[in-house]
């Protein structure tokens, strides 16, 4: 099977929250609580374990022609809806010390529920801050890429549930190629400010959740150069290697030392 | 006709901080135009907006660590326990001080089998523990801890069992052999056990602990070999001139730490200077670097021994406090959206135009 991907066009976005009822409805996933953020219409705040899609509303300063609403009013609103990157080199998956986070045949980062034991090294390895522990639960939980229903020839609940197709579900290169030439549409149609969101060139090399959005992908909360852990781990186990070599030296001089 | 009850009043009464904090409220929006803290945004005053300046609406994009306090005592038990199985082999072979010796292996077995009680414990799924020796995956710490503790718990307890064997059924060649065979191994994995965990943490992409991963490795295990050494003593052995050594040793590398990590001062590594983590942080170095240094000096020169006694509970307080500081750091560091998006310090707020 050949390597799957989401491209999430904002610009296409009108912010309705269908990915994340139907991803919810199909995962079966619980409440996130019912807390008022006061930041515009997004009271979800972040993806989590319980949260697999979260539709991220940014308010610019009001802009004639953005966001539909008359500019003296309403901020310029600006939608996307965030998921799991499903990254290239993914720090949760590397840093499972179970073997419960595995790559799919499509190229899905899944947590197998049945092997996780809740250790939450994970939550502390991913750059997005996707994964999450359910405490209530033991175990962490994040966007499976539906691979039960791609299993069965079908495509991910969000996408299948998006009623403008900004939500983009297919093959990755071609996604990445449909992309670049959404993007030469909206810049030849004046929106100069968009841009393509995949960091190819930071150590995750790459994700599976393309996202087209306007501005800097800061305001998305989307970080300009992820890095998975892996890229600490040789200065970690140098400094382990000569704290070894210090206290083995410390002790036998201490003991030669004290026998006087 | 019944009297209609009178409705109930809030239960609230005024007092003089409930008045000065609505005077500080009132202060506050008079001079900034907007009052920070949870609240409403009413029409007209400066909603948020989410910029290239301030993320997301501020919103963390990093998720918190979730390890319950098991952890960080984990960090400070299997630390000690790990430099104490190295203490004992030194004490044996080099230091001819069969008693210490004995101490040391017991305290290293009763320390991995803690250890070991402690992670499970801090598991969401206890019952599943064993899944972490399923594999065996160099690129994940977290996967080599789990092997080390493994093998370090098994030889430390074969260790301090065979030497029991000797003190109850006398000396035996064979016995002595195993002893010194499996407190070997003990020792070699004790060397990882009290380092590890400084790659544990500082390999992930919590940004205050991947900042230090060059030193935390050090720095722990300086930490476990100083809080082995005080608690040794504290069981007894402050006679040994080769311990208060130790001691010196592992407080002046804190000394150095200490300065290392206060010269530092960019933001990255402010919830090391800052707020509780930082107040948490700063007590265990000065308790474990400057105080013991000091008072086992002091020792080395006087000869008395209740400074030798209160150097060992400071760099025990100070290793406990290190450890639940650094994770505590790490919460903090998770906290601030700012470094991973590489946004400039000051959060600016916008008014719309």
């Amino acid at each position: 099977m050949s390597t799957t991907a989401f491209l999430t066009d904002s610009t296409l976005c009108i912010g309705c929250k269908a990915c994340e009822v139907a991803c919810k409805e199909w995962n079966q996933l619980g409440d996130d609580g019912f807390e008022w953020s006061g930041n515009s219409y997004d009271n979800t705040m972040a993806v989590g374990h319980s949260t697999w899609r979260h539709v991220k509303f940014v308010e610019n300063k009001p802009e004639a022609g953005r966001g539909g609403n008359s500019p003296d009013q309403l901020p310029a609103w600006g939608f996307s809806s965030d998921v799991c990157k499903h990254c290239e080199v993914a720090g949760c998956l590397e840093a499972c010390p179970t073997g419960a986070i595995v790559r799919m045949e499509f190229g899905a980062v899944f947590i197998q529920p049945d092997v996780c034991n809740g250790c939450s090294y994970c939550v502390v390895s991913c750059p997005f801050g996707v994964v999450e522990k359910n405490e209530a639960d033991g175990r962490a939980f994040k966007c499976t890429f539906c691979s039960d229903r791609q299993r069965a020839g079908l495509e991910p609940a969000c996408a299948k549930a998006c009623p403008t197709e900004s939500i983009k579900f297919g093959e990755l290169d071609a996604l990445r190629e449909e992309a670049k030439v959404r993007l030469e549409v909206l810049k030849s149609r004046g929106v100069t400010d968009a841009v393509i969101y995949d960091p190819q060139e930071s150590s995750v090399k790459g994700i599976h959740s393309l996202f087209l959005l306007r501005g800097d992908p800061r305001t998305y909360n989307l970080p300009p150069n992820p890095e998975v852990p892996a890229t600490y781990l040789r200065k970690g186990w140098q400094s382990a290697a000569v704290a070894a070599g210090a206290m083995l030296g410390a002790t036998l001089l201490a003991f030669l030392g004290g026998k006087r | 006709m019944s009297r209609v009850p009178l409705p109930e009043l809030p239960g609230r009464v005024p007092d003089s901080q409930s008045e000065r904090r609505l005077a500080a409220i009132r202060r506050e929006a008079a001079q900034s135009g907007v009052v920070s803290g949870k609240g409403v945004a009413p029409e007209g005053s400066p909603f948020p907006i989410a910029s290239p300046q301030t993320g997301y609406y501020g919103v963390p994009l990093l998720k918190e660590p979730q390890w319950k306090p098991e952890v960080p005592l984990y960090f400070f038990v299997g630390g000690a326990a790990g430099a104490s199985a190295v203490i004992a082999n030194m004490a044996n072979w080099v230091g001819d001080d069969r008693e210490l010796a004995r101490s040391a292996r017991w305290m290293a077995a009763g320390g991995g089998a803690l250890s070991s009680a402690l992670l499970i414990k801090d598991l969401g799924v206890p019952s599943r523990f064993l899944n972490m020796l399923r594999v065996f995956k160099p690129q994940s710490p977290m996967s080599m801890g789990a092997w080390t503790l493994s093998a370090f718990s098994s030889f430390s307890a074969a260790a301090a069992f065979a030497n029991l064997m000797q003190v109850k059924l006398g000396a035996s060649i064979p016995v002595r052999l195993v002893e010194n065979a499996a407190g070997a191994l003990a020792a070699l994995s004790g060397l990882v056990m009290s380092s590890y965990t400084g790659v544990l943490i500082g390999a992930t992409v919590i940004p205050v602990w991947n900042e230090n991963v060059g030193t935390l490795p050090q720095h722990f295990a300086a930490s476990g070999l100083n809080s082995a050494v005080s608690l040794l003593e504290l069981l007894g052995h402050d006679n040994s001139r080769a311990l208060n050594l130790l001691g010196i040793s592992a407080s002046s590398y804190e000394v150095a730490e200490g300065v290392l990590l206060e010269s530092k001062r960019h933001r990255v590594n402010a919830p090391l200077r800052k707020g509780w983590s930082g107040a948490i942080v700063r007590a265990g170095g000065v308790l474990s670097g400057p105080v013991p240094l000091a008072l086992r000096l002091a020792y080395a020169v006087s000869g008395n021994k209740k400074l030798r006694r209160v150097a060992a509970w400071s760099s025990i307080a100070g290793s406990l406090l290190t450890r639940f500081g650094w994770v505590r750091a790490g919460r903090a560091s998770a906290r601030d959206h700012r470094i991973p998006l590489e946004l400039s310090h000051q959060i600016a707020l916008q008014k719309p135009a």
